[in-house]
């Protein structure tokens, strides 16, 4: 007889047409929520266009675009609270604009200049984590220095579907199952890491299943319906601050980019599967949604995005105007006090080194 | 070309790493080696670096000769515990009845503009390990007869590939299977004022500084490490006895770096041939900075040229 057993739920509100397939959550009560989800969806898919194109143009370094992922990305960041702590990857991009990072911020990063990590706000989000899967130790760490202190907020770590071939990833899910910690692990499984689709990193069904042997709560959402990514996050997140523990959430997704710009998908993935994805993308449906509630038109469109792209172009500007930092930025924040050799290195980089370049 | 030739003269030999199969590496080193030889003898694996590693000790204590690739330096540290713990001294601890001849390529040193985490050169971690070999080729026909040779041999090879040299330097390479030996350095140019010795992608500032010097009237011998762990003291040293004068360049920060060890090599057993003090031109100790400041970082041609003329000074 068995003496353990699991299932994974999944979960859709809004189907890829936009018709309401599950009841729909109280915060659909108020079109103006949705308008504003929506909004952050256009306006993270207008960034993302110029970036890549700024990569092309020799602009930009490497950049790794969130097209097809916007309402994974709104979606948490909807549900996230300004208080909470958010340990990215690279890509959400959707969420650390709707939490405040600007796309200056993000462009400077992806620039080659360590400003960008510096976020106005919000002070107390991690980084960018280029290394895979060690952020979400980071994130049960910090869930655990606010169960400490007792403070109600939350963390949450980001990571992909490659990621969780990784043993920190299951570190980490251990631990906060084991301490039953206020933090929540969302998968964005766009259904590759760079050329290696989900099927050759794991045998599981579903990368939610993932939490079964932590002993936490596993749940799948469509990646692509940004009512059910918020509400299933909100949830999870509302569950974690209560004092019920951690949760896993697999948002179903798909990366209709190449991995980065430096990336060529081409080499090793079907042009067709590209295509059909293209039919499930995000904004379609919320613009269907909004359409019928009376609260989308072509013309506001049309204005929603000219808006977006002035918003974009005054970042670019501001980030292309941004100086080449000096060589002493090598040394700065390395020590809270520089020792002597590095200020004696510190010497000779400024006698060899601070060649304007652009970028 | 190496994964190639050597695959198709040995059957146990296979590759494995992340995108290494129908994507051919992210730096096209493995591209159509899976279309050649299959996906078993070309594999995918899932994205982790412990588990290459890992995986690296069982097949190759047991037949199966991986050329595994950690997809950039800044990733190879999960893996650290399987090659310090393990595949390092799989031979010692066994008293030689399991042993682990597994190659490790991996990208290194910075000048493309890649994102954070992919410029690193910290060979200096890996020379510290006993029971591995550190190589480090400076151009392709190099790389070629050195990884053959990684491949060959019988022990752990961590392969070290400058990235500044897959984009910078074309070359046309003799696919005839010889390896060139490890553990040995190469002379690129015999001189007689003065040593210099480096690796990888330095080679490039280091030979246009000796072209600066020559025509300053200075005759600089260079030499290619090459393997940076075990290194050819030998010929570092009967090179250093000629002209009196070392100069060590190397990408990596200066601290405990291998131009360190040189140095200590040079003082134990070359003092009294020495005109002047060692000099050392490496990266500085800090972090590698983002792309803006990478070519601030990494050693320029100047300070290798003011550094020589230190030795020369009287």
């Amino acid at each position: 007889m068995p003496v353990a057993e699991f299932k994974i739920e999944y979960k859709q509100i809004l189907d890829p047409k936009g018709n309401i397939v599950a009841p729909l959550p109280k915060f659909a009560a108020d079109v103006g929520d949705v308008v504003r989800m929506y909004q952050a969806m256009t306006r993270v898919r207008v960034f993302d266009a110029k970036a890549v194109n700024l990569q092309r143009t020799g602009q930009l370094g490497t950049y790794p675009s969130s097209l097809g992922h916007e309402a994974a990305h709104v979606g948490v960041g909807a549900a996230m609270r300004p208080e909470d702590v958010l340990a990215p990857v690279y890509r959400e991009f959707g969420t650390q604009l709707w939490r405040g990072v600007t796309m200056t911020e993000i462009l400077l990063y992806w620039g080659g200049d360590e400003r960008g990590n510096d976020f106005a706000v919000p002070r107390q989000d991690f980084a960018w984590c280029v290394p895979i899967a060690t952020q979400t130790l980071h994130a049960a760490g910090a869930a655990m220095a606010f169960k400490l202190r007792k403070e109600p907020r939350c963390a949450l770590a980001y990571i992909g579907d490659g990621g969780t071939s990784e043993g920190a990833f299951y570190e980490a899910l251990n631990l906060a199952g084991a301490r039953a910690l206020p933090v929540v692990f969302v998968i964005v499984n766009n259904g590759w890491a760079i050329s290696v689709p989900v099927a050759a990193q794991t045998a599981a069904r579903t990368l939610a299943q993932k939490a079964v042997a932590a002993g936490i709560p596993g749940v799948q959402v469509d990646g692509n319906d940004v009512f059910a990514v918020r509400e299933v996050v909100g949830e999870a997140l509302a569950t974690a601050r209560r004092g019920g523990g951690p949760c896993l959430i697999e948002a179903l997704t798909y990366r209709l980019s190449d991995h980065t710009t430096s990336d060529d998908a081409s080499r090793y993935r079907d042009s067709r599967e590209v295509a059909e994805a293209w039919a499930l993308e995000p904004l379609i449906r919320v613009r269907e949604y909004l359409r019928k509630a009376g609260a989308w038109t072509e013309l506001w469109e049309q204005a929603l995005l000219q808006d977006s792209a002035r918003e974009v172009d005054a970042a670019v500007a501001e980030y292309l105007n941004t100086a080449k930092p000096s060589t002493d930025a090598m040394f700065d924040f390395l020590f809270a006090e520089l020792p002597l050799h590095l200020r004696e290195q510190r010497a000779t980089a400024r006698k060899y080194g601070a060649k304007p370049s652009g970028h | 070309m190496a994964h190639g030739w050597e695959m198709q003269h040995d059957d146990s030999v296979i590759v494995i790493g992340q995108d290494v199969g129908a994507n051919g590496g992210v730096f096209r080193a493995t591209a159509g080696l899976q279309a050649r030889f299959g996906k078993d003898r070309v594999q995918d694996t899932p994205l982790a670096e412990a588990t290459i590693a890992g995986m690296s000790v069982g097949l190759a204590t047991h037949g199966v000769k991986p050329v595994a690739e950690i997809q950039f330096m800044g990733f190879l540290y999960p893996a650290l515990d399987q090659i310090v713990n393990h595949m390092s001294r799989m031979r010692y601890r066994t008293r030689g009845r399991l042993t682990c001849p597994v190659v490790i390529r991996t990208p290194h040193g910075g000048g493309i503009h890649a994102p954070e985490h992919h410029s690193e050169s910290t060979e200096t971690m890996l020379c510290h390990i006993p029971g591995i070999r550190v190589v480090c080729p400076s151009s392709p026909a190099r790389a070629y007869g050195l990884l053959l040779a990684a491949i060959r041999d019988p022990d752990p090879v961590i392969f070290l590939e400058p990235v500044r040299l897959y984009r910078a330097m074309r070359q046309e390479v003799n696919d005839d299977g010889q390896a060139l030996p490890l553990d040995h350095c190469f002379i690129l140019r015999e001189g007689s004022d003065v040593t210099i010795v480096t690796w990888g992608a330095m080679i490039i500032e280091t030979l246009r500084a000796v072209d600066e010097l020559e025509s300053l009237g200075v005759s600089a011998e260079v030499i290619d490490a090459a393997t940076l762990s075990p290194i050819d003291g030998e010929s570092i040293l009967s090179s250093v006895a000629k002209t009196g004068r070392l100069v060590i360049v190397h990408e990596a920060a200066r601290n405990v770096g291998v131009g360190a060890e040189i140095a200590a090599l040079v003082a134990e057993h070359g003092l009294y041939d020495l005109h002047a003090p060692i000099q050392r031109v490496a990266g500085f100790d800090t972090v590698m900075p983002l792309f803006r400041l990478e070519h601030d970082y990494i050693p320029s041609t100047q300070r290798i040229v003011d550094a020589v003329r230190l030795t020369l000074a009287d």
